[in-house]
């Protein structure tokens, strides 16, 4: 019998901290899916507590904030290759997303393959686009409105009525009840991430999270929803269950098919009370709980990697339905020699 | 005896760590030193024509510039390209566009002269903006040259101008509009939404005194989309349409303008201008397919103008200068002071320019404030930059700084330094020579009470 | 000047100062004076041994050796 070769996996995302990065769950998914496999981090910061999980990582190393462009990362990730023989490569973070799908050819050149989306679906589905997007795709989202100065405010509010959800361009969102609350969020917003501010209708009812994964060609291979039992204050999972539901597999089969979404996504959704589902948002990667994706027999990331490196993978089928996972924080120790190693060499 | 010969010196630092990164591997790219310009040493150009220096590659303007025009004519049957003289209107500059088949497009009476001086044909200068002088406006119709009205103002000056005249002067209109950009430049021309556009042309017509011969936009500067520029070209050519359908009149041109962005990096956005910024051929391919699709019939297809200027030049120019001194801030921060500063290299206001050491270095890095030379607190080239370390003397290179600093510098404190131009074969040429006390006092005159 | 108690230095040029917890990393040359220090060597010795040792003017040393001094008061490396 042929030993099945050693696949090495390149991952980012190890910031498992109190609003956390999917890196380490996608890790811990990888090494239930394969037998043979070796786990190079990729971080940006010192501390990223995933480097330090020696069990998980086996080693780390530093790559350039997305800021410092497309060219300087592709360096770095040669120079990872040259070391590390890299067979596939996961990015965890909406921020670097832009960056690695333009590298895409160059690192399957080197023989790294990744798996995702075009800049093109990337694009349609960010918020700013969202209004649109639903529009074009007849996928429900909450009404919204693009304002670029605060005398829009009003007119929107208008038509939106009130309570709206204010949002700024990058992060944040706060829920106004009137005129004076929705103006104070617009100048909050505009202060921190500038303009434009996205106008939201509110739409009360239950939020639902969906991590899937696209093979773009419009079939889904695998389809989780989870619902968030309790959250932190800064509104992350910190325990949820997954939920058996006809309709919320269908909204993601549908995302799928009219996006052609490849790679992993998760859909924010929002129930209300009348059943119907709102888009909320669509994150382009899978989520920091993706982990209980494999808890439940679905290995998101583990199918993922096999697609990436050109294997064929059938659509599951079954989950197992009242699945939870409680998050938990767990203080690691180790020595500061670790800390300055790679905060000085950029390797650990 | 033997001498120990001495082990090489560097400037001794520690620093920090913390929880970022290291920025060894951030922004590596700054870190290549740069040591000549098409060839030319950085030192030798320092030492021939001093510092800080303009340098300009014209190899690169007419690449640029052919490139671009590639861009379009293989795309579209009718393309000419207008040199936006306020870019960069050093003559040297503007006769390499016009060697290489670009009009000119000016914006005032001074760079009206100065393109018939670059023996531009007067049919070939396109003449925008609000201020046109009565006296600029009749030298361009009898230069015959294509006038941009901008205002109702200039549309009734123009007419009275023209009354004793016994010419009928080709004009377009300049139209504002909505393309889903913001700001919206409605302060240029007239508005096309709400019917301003149409009511000029109606005026143009019934005078009769006028020939429309074109349309113009221009709908911002530094575009990051390309699909405002399909919105633009949509809405010129329904104008178009609807002026050949009611007046009978065939636009010859439409004149789409410019704004298309270099790739430099605007301050404050997350990641660096040459990943993000559409290329000229993704602004290409957006405005040809709409007019082509449009429907015009093959023989009224219009002539397709374009006035770029940024896009052609900013990364042609560099502007090379000298560390002054080093110091370190209050809060530990290191300062380096530059021989330059925001009134020689305007654009720092808006970009973070990309700055290289001329010479070798060592892998330690510092990050540093780049002061320039000005007893002003907002002479800042750069806010936080990380670099190698600098040690008075040495020379840096500041990228893609060929659109509007040597437009819009001014002498405040210190002179306007020289711009070289380094020829094909690699052979610099002084373009303009450095201020001097005696130019900077040549308008100044003293009162006799005074002498 | 001198040196805190137990700072801690690696050939690596790491300084760890165990009273605060901060980490520094020196260039091959902040790294010897550090040492210099740690030994109890005077400012003057050291200029010295450097002036001696690598190539630079004394000028040039005397700046760098007071900018460095004052980046370690900065760290909170200097009694």
């Amino acid at each position: 019998m042929n030993s099945p070769k050693k696949i090495t996996i390149a991952v980012t995302g190890l910031n498992a901290t109190d609003s956390p990065g999917p890196g380490v769950a996608v890790i811990r998914a990888l090494r239930e899916g394969f037998d043979h496999i070796r786990i190079i981090g990729l971080s940006y910061e010192a501390l990223e507590p995933g480097l330090y999980l020696h069990d998980l990582v086996d080693k780390t190393y530093q790559i350039p904030y997305p800021s410092a462009g497309a060219n300087t990362l592709l360096e770095r990730i040669t120079y990872i290759h040259q070391q590390e023989e890299l067979g596939v490569l996961i990015p965890n973070f909406d921020a670097e997303l832009y960056n690695f799908i333009r590298i895409s050819s160059e690192l399957l050149k080197l023989g790294i393959a990744t798996f995702l989306p075009t800049h093109r679906q990337l694009e349609d589905r960010d918020k700013l686009n969202l209004d649109e997007f639903g529009r074009k795709h007849d996928l429900k989202v909450p009404e919204s409105l693009v304002i670029h100065k605060e005398a829009g405010l009003k007119k929107a509010a208008e038509q939106l009525d009130y309570p709206i959800v204010v949002k700024g361009r990058y992060y944040d969102a706060y829920i106004a009840q009137n005129e004076h609350e929705a103006s104070k969020a617009f100048q909050r917003l505009n202060a921190k991430w500038g303009l434009p501010v996205i106008i939201q209708k509110f739409i009360k009812g239950t939020e639902i999270n969906i991590a899937a994964l696209g093979d773009g060609k419009g079939g889904t291979i695998s389809i989780v929803p989870m619902r968030k039992l309790t959250i932190t204050d800064k509104g992350k999972a910190w325990a949820g269950i997954t939920l058996e539901d006809e309709s919320l597999l269908q909204l993601a089969r549908h995302f799928s098919e009219v996006t052609h979404w490849r790679g992993g996504f998760e859909l924010e959704v929002m129930k209300d009370p009348g059943g119907d589902l709102y888009i909320m948002e669509v994150n382009p990667r899978f989520p920091a709980w993706i982990y209980l994706t494999a808890a439940a027999g679905q290995n998101q990331p583990a199918a993922l990697a096999k697609m990436a490196m050109g294997e064929e993978v059938a659509p599951f089928d079954t989950y197992a339905v009242g699945k939870m996972f409680i998050r938990y924080a767990w203080d690691h120790v180790t020595d500061v020699s670790e800390f300055q190693q790679i905060s000085a060499f950029g390797e650990l | 005896m033997i001498t120990m010969e001495k082990l090489k010196y560097e400037r001794p630092v520690i620093r920090k760590m913390n929880t970022g990164l290291m920025n060894k591997f951030g922004t590596r790219t700054e870190f290549e030193p740069v040591k000549d310009i098409d060839g030319v040493p950085v030192k030798s150009l320092i030492r021939q024509f001093g510092s800080p220096l303009f340098v300009l590659s014209e190899k690169r303007i007419r690449r640029n510039y052919q490139s671009a025009v590639r861009a379009f004519n293989t795309r579209y049957p009718k393309v000419q390209f207008a040199w936006s003289y306020k870019t960069n209107y050093i003559n040297a500059v503007c006769k390499v566009f016009h060697q290489e088949g670009s009009w000119a497009e000016v914006v005032s009476g001074f760079e009206y002269r100065k393109a018939l001086g670059n023996g531009v044909p007067g049919e070939h200068i396109i003449f925008n903006g609000p201020d046109k002088k009565p006296g600029d406006l009749l030298l361009a119709v009898e230069n015959n040259s294509l006038i941009h009205i901008d205002h109702f103002d200039e549309l009734f000056l123009l007419l009275s101008l023209c009354k004793p005249l016994n010419r009928k002067p080709r004009v377009a209109i300049r139209v504002n509009m909505d393309t889903g950009v913001y700001p919206l430049w409605d302060r240029f021309g007239f508005n096309y939404e709400n019917g301003q556009a149409w009511t000029a042309i109606t005026r143009i017509m019934e005078s009769g005194k006028l020939n429309l011969v074109g349309l113009h936009c221009h709908i911002g500067t530094f575009m990051l989309s390309t699909s405002a520029y399909a919105v633009a070209a949509r809405k010129l050519c329904d104008l178009a349409s609807r002026c050949k359908e009611q007046l009978q009149v065939a636009v010859q041109y439409l004149d789409l303008g410019g704004g298309f962005p270099s790739t430099n990096t605007l301050k404050g956005s997350y990641l660096p201008g040459i990943d993000t910024v559409p290329s000229v051929d993704d602004f290409a391919e957006v405005i040809t397919t709409t007019i082509l699709d449009y429907g015009f019939r093959p023989d009224e297809l219009p002539l397709l103008i374009l006035e770029s200027g940024r896009v052609l030049i900013d990364d042609a120019g560099y502007l090379l200068g000298t560390v002054i001194a080093n110091k370190r801030l209050s809060d530990g921060r290191r300062a380096t002071i530059l021989d330059f500063g925001v009134n020689t290299l305007f654009t720092s206001f808006w970009y973070e320019h990309k700055i290289s050491p001329a010479q070798d270095f060592t892998h330690h890095t510092e990050d540093m404030v780049l002061y320039g030379p000005l007893c002003m607190n907002i002479d800042v080239v750069r806010e936080n930059i990380n670099l190698p370390l600098l040690e008075p003397g040495d020379h840096v290179v500041t990228h893609k700084v060929g659109a509007y600093n040597m437009t819009q510098w001014m002498q405040f404190i210190s002179m306007r330094p020289a711009v070289v131009m380094i020829d094909q074969g690699g052979q610099p040429h002084v373009i303009r020579k450095a201020e001097t006390l005696d130019y900077l006092q040549v308008p100044e005159s003293m009162p006799d009470h005074l002498k | 000047m001198k040196l805190k108690p137990n700072i801690a230095t690696s050939e690596n040029g790491f300084i760890f100062n165990p009273a605060t917890g901060d980490s520094f990393m020196a260039n091959v040359m902040a790294s010897e004076i550090v040492n210099h220090l740690k030994k109890e060597k005077s400012i003057p010795e050291i200029r010295l041994l450097l002036l001696e040792k690598y190539d630079v003017e004394q000028q040039q040393l005397d700046r760098d050796l007071d900018d460095l001094l004052q980046q370690l008061k900065e760290a909170n490396l200097l009694d």
